[in-house]
């Protein structure tokens, strides 16, 4: 039998996950190996020097350079504030004195006896990045970050957009079907990953946001009214650095999807936990999915996960991912080798799928994917 | 490896951004000929995040069709003997996909503004536009660069003999967000810089170990002149020949194959532009995989290659929509379709590119798109294939933003003699009159225009193969893979529907068509016949309007299609009517399942 694989979304708990976490510049790692983080906690941080500001010193203060140091009240290295006195001439019997304030809050840098000029540094911006999921530390990246790692409940979405962020996981619908209106959502739902159904509307989105909801989890979206949301259309399916005041991730795909029994299952159980949630995607070579990640106690017993690269096999689970039978969940009862004629009159690889309701259907295999339990 | 000079049995693979293709080639008596074709997903994304993988399956699928055994394992076996082993094996692949860049300039509105152009004129997506003036925090701009992981940078900045400061101050920026491609290791990424000559080396110190980079004219030279064309055209060159070709596994893969891996693009142009000498015609070629579409053109013996990054049938299936508009891509919609219902199903196919359209309706839809990303990637093709390189653009300040191409194309649709379609949409269309269809609607031949399309898609094979074994090469691309469809006869011009457009003398056979009609004549593949045509008086066959033309016409497995709907082609803007047409036009040619037919 040829090879059919298809790829498809982790929607899995008690798995094993590792998170590389690195500063945008070099800097401190401030745990070690070893060390139990929180999601918030900081695992390394850096300082970013602040701006510069010269001062031509010795020409406002009416001196030679070579003078300079007789009338400086504050030497290289210093702390200053604004407004405080770097230097000042003593003027005649005290009259007539110059004196000359710092523009900026931050530190003398440096003070030039040849040019005259005077360099301060304004305060250096803190640069700091979190541990994004609570877990262990389990490698330091020397000067740059560490490698968190975490027994997690991971569920996979097809489809994001807004970056990292953390909150409780609050289920605002009864059943998967259920599409998220506003009536669903108060101000109860503030600083939560809020678990939906099969759509949502875009003034469910706004009042999430507007409650201040970190996060949205439902099975599907209408492309206009992620459109609408976002004030563009999507072309190349790149996201994660959107600031709409919410992380969305969708878990089946575009219209009016019902979300996938297992994940409404498994993010449902962990209603009062807390998430880690990202909405980065990016669908090309080197593919990005966004992601649900409930870390777990380290008691928990490790699932054992099944391998899939071995490709799709009877038995397997999978879900239909195109019209007409689109979000269709069933198991794969045959796979014949031989190519069949479709609707379409293409001629392609095709397997037997049994629904959930005893329905037998015949798909392209290319239009499946293993729902990786 | 020493391989023998004797090659009884070519394996070659081709890895698509979408799908990964095996054929199998022997020698039969003295001639080459094709065995098998396999093909299986790439397989770029989680798990295996590793292209042999799909390489290995489609060659699996080969050894499965054919019985013969090519695999130990996950080694190729060589050399050929008997029913086992191979005697050389060939890749092209494309499998990296699109163009997503970031560009750099100093002043957001200025150099940074013609970076941005430069880029869009490549064809890329531009991700983000860092700036000296962008407000953003140096970290912001590595957090963004990390974040974003950019297939090339453009860094442009200053006037020649300007600032030299700022312009180092990003590419330090460049240099410290360490930029890591998505493909991982052993892949160094292409930064281009176009800025500020005096500031050259200083950008070399600070890139040249990290990056590959690559310095081209200042594409702002002087405030008021913008000179895109480097830039552009290196942003091109090295997506072709570098990004393209990349993904993850693509080391494993340069390890197993005996000639080095050739960008799909290099190996089909090498194709066209053999076809075109050979016949000493113009052809066009045209190659619309997953994520790019790539054409290729020869006029009067000048050969121009373009790849336009995002337009695609899977993975930049949306970009098509966003760049062509829904309501460009509806107008091939045949039926009624509410614009909500395509995007949602056009966002799906981006979200899940290796789908495959199961019924007729979804077939529809993915040929309208196919129509739309052929029209776009035939419009850049035109923009970039003119005559003189280089020619710079004067520009003033107040000159606001579009940056019109000098020099006229060197396309010229009336002297085309042949147009050569490959890619799944077009090889793997279910009929071939559907290929040649979308072949006409796209690119609009004037004329008298010969339509051909790759067989089973393995044309990229045969380019690289024909750079180690020509004849082998020449022969499978002769007998096995280039399908005639046949000739489309169109004149440019416009009339009332209705009213008299051409008279065709075939033969014995006199052909009548009116304006806006198509009709098909049956002209088997192989046979030639001489014809007359004589357009009315709207009309013009390339002689001026009511002359009449003589012309050798061949046939194909299509026929003769001939096309009254006037050039430029415009569609009824009623809706109803353009539906009727379009079914009408359908039913002519036999494009869809009479019964199926909405």
């Amino acid at each position: 039998m040829a090879h059919a694989y298809t790829p498809g979304l982790k929607v899995t708990t008690n798995i094993n996950l590792r998170k590389e976490r690195r500063l945008p510049l070099k800097g401190d790692v401030i745990v070690k190996i070893g060390d139990r983080v929180k999601g918030e906690d900081i695992v390394a941080r850096t300082e970013l020097p602040g701006d510069v500001e010269t001062v031509n010193l010795a020409g406002k203060l009416g001196v030679l350079p070579d003078e300079l140091e007789q009338f400086m009240k504050k030497k290289e290295g210093d702390p200053i504030e604004k407004g405080e006195t770097i230097a000042e001439t003593s003027g005649l019997f005290g009259l007539f004195k110059t004196e000359i304030k710092s523009p900026i809050k931050g530190q003398v840098e440096t003070i030039s006896n040849i040019t005259g000029q005077l360099i301060l540094r304004g305060t250096p911006t803190p640069v700091e990045i979190d541990a994004y999921m609570d877990g262990r530390v389990v490698d330091i990246i020397e000067n740059e970050g560490v490698v968190v790692e975490s027994k997690v409940t991971f569920v996979q979405g097809i489809f994001g957009i807004g970056g990292e962020t953390r909150g409780i996981v609050q289920p605002i619908v009864d059943s998967r079907k259920e599409i998220v209106v506003p009536e669903m959502i108060d101000e109860s739902l503030r600083d939560k990953v809020l678990i939906g159904g099969s759509n949502v509307t875009k003034e469910a989105i706004l009042k999430a946001v507007n409650v201040g909801a970190v996060g949205l989890v439902v099975g599907g979206i209408d492309d206009a009214v992620l459109k609408d949301f976002l004030g563009y259309e999507i072309g190349v399916a790149i996201t994660g650095n959107e600031n709409k005041g919410i992380t969305l991730i969708v878990t089946e795909g575009f219209g009016k999807m019902d979300m996938s029994p297992a994940a409404f299952r498994l993010l449902t159980q962990h209603k009062g936990d807390r998430a880690s949630i990202n909405g980065a995607t990016q669908i090309r070579a080197g593919v990005l999915r966004p992601e649900v990640v409930v870390p777990l106690s380290e008691s928990s017993t490790l699932h054992k996960v099944k391998d899939y690269s071995k490709g799709l096999g009877v038995g397997e689970t999978v879900r239909i991912i195109r019209e007409p039978y689109f979000g269709i969940i069933g198991k794969v009862i045959g796979l014949p080798p031989e190519l069949k004629i479709v609707e379409s009159e293409s001629k392609v690889r095709i397997l037997k799928v049994k629904t959930e309701e005893g329905r037998e259907l015949t798909i392209p295999r290319a239009n499946v994917e293993i729902i990786e339990e | 490896m020493e391989k023998k000079t004797e090659l009884n049995r070519i394996l070659a693979t081709d890895c698509g951004s979408t799908t990964t293709k095996a054929i199998l080639i022997e020698k039969k008596g003295d001639e080459y000929r094709l065995v098998v074709r396999g093909e299986a997903p790439t397989t770029v994304e989680a798990p295996f995040e590793d292209v042999t993988r799909g390489a290995l399956n489609s060659v699996k699928e080969v050894e499965e069709l054919t019985g013969r055994e090519i695999l130990d394992g996950e080694k190729i076996i060589y050399p050929s003997k008997g029913n086992r082993g191979v005697d050389i094996y060939v890749s092209t692949s494309s499998a990296g996909g699109g163009l997503q860049m970031m560009v750099a300039g100093v002043v957001k509105e200025m150099t940074a503004e013609s970076a941005a152009r430069a880029a869009l004129g490549a064809g890329a997506i531009v991700m983000d536009v860092i700036a000296t003036n962008d407000r953003r925090r140096p970290h912001k701009r590595i957090e963004l660069i990390r974040d974003l992981r950019p297939d090339m940078i453009l860094l442009s900045g200053g006037i020649d003999g300007g600032t030299v400061s700022h312009v180092v101050e990003l590419s330090e920026t460049i240099e410290a967000a360490d930029p890591r491609p998505r493909f991982g290791t052993g892949y160094e990424l292409p930064v281009i810089f176009a800025g500020n000559v005096d500031a050259r080396e200083a950008v070399k110190e600070a890139l040249e170990e990290k990056t590959a980079l690559s310095i081209v004219d200042n594409l702002r030279p002087v405030l008021e002149r913008e000179n895109l064309r480097p830039a552009r055209d290196a942003i091109h060159e090295l997506f072709m020949e570098h990004v393209m070709a990349h993904a993850p596994g693509y080391k494993k893969l340069m390890e197993w194959t005996d000639v080095p891996i050739m960008p799909t693009p290099g190996a089909v142009g090498a194709i066209i532009q053999t076809i075109a000498e050979r016949q000493n015609i113009n052809v066009m070629g045209v190659d619309i995989g997953g994520a790019t579409t790539d054409i290729f053109s020869v006029f009067d013996g000048i050969f121009n290659r373009t790849v336009s990054a995002n337009l695609g049938m899977s993975y930049s299936v949306s970009n098509v929509l966003s760049e062509a508009g829904m309501e460009n891509v509806l107008r091939w919609i045949p039926f009624s379709m509410i614009r909500d219902d395509l995007g949602n199903r056009v966002r799906n196919k981006m979200i899940r590119p290796t789908t495959v359209p199961m019924s007729l309706k979804e077939l529809k839809m993915e040929q309208a798109l196919a129509r739309e990303a052929l029209r776009l990637a035939l419009k850049q093709h035109k923009e970039m294939a003119v005559g003189l390189k280089g020619v710079q653009q004067e520009r003033t300040i107040s000159d606001a933003f579009e940056q019109v191409s000098t020099g006229a194309t060197l396309v010229n649709m009336m002297k085309l003699n042949l147009i050569v379609g490959s890619g799944g949409a077009l090889s793997h269309a279910p009929r071939r009159a559907q290929a040649a269809f979308m072949l006409i609607d796209s690119f609009q031949p004037e004329g008298v225009t010969g339509l051909a399309v790759d067989s089973i898609f393995m044309m990229p094979h045969l380019g690289v193969l024909s750079t180690v074994h020509k004849k082998a090469a020449t022969e499978v691309f002769d007998k096995d893979c280039l399908i005639r469809l046949g000739t489309c006869i169109a004149p440019t011009g416009k009339a009332p529907e209705g009213r008299k457009a051409l008279e065709i003398e075939m033969g014995s056979e006199v052909i009548k068509i009116n304006a806006g009609d198509m009709v098909l004549v049956p002209l088997a593949d192989g046979e030639k016949v001489a014809a007359v045509i004589k357009p009315s008086k709207y009309f013009d066959m390339g002689e001026g309007k009511g002359k009449e033309v003589e012309a050798s016409i061949t046939g194909g497995v299509v026929g003769v299609i001939v096309d009254c709907r006037g050039r430029p082609l415009e569609l009824p803007e009623d809706e109803e009517k353009r539906r009727e047409n379009l079914n009408r036009w359908n039913k002519a040619l036999s494009i869809y399942p009479e019964a199926k037919e909405e």
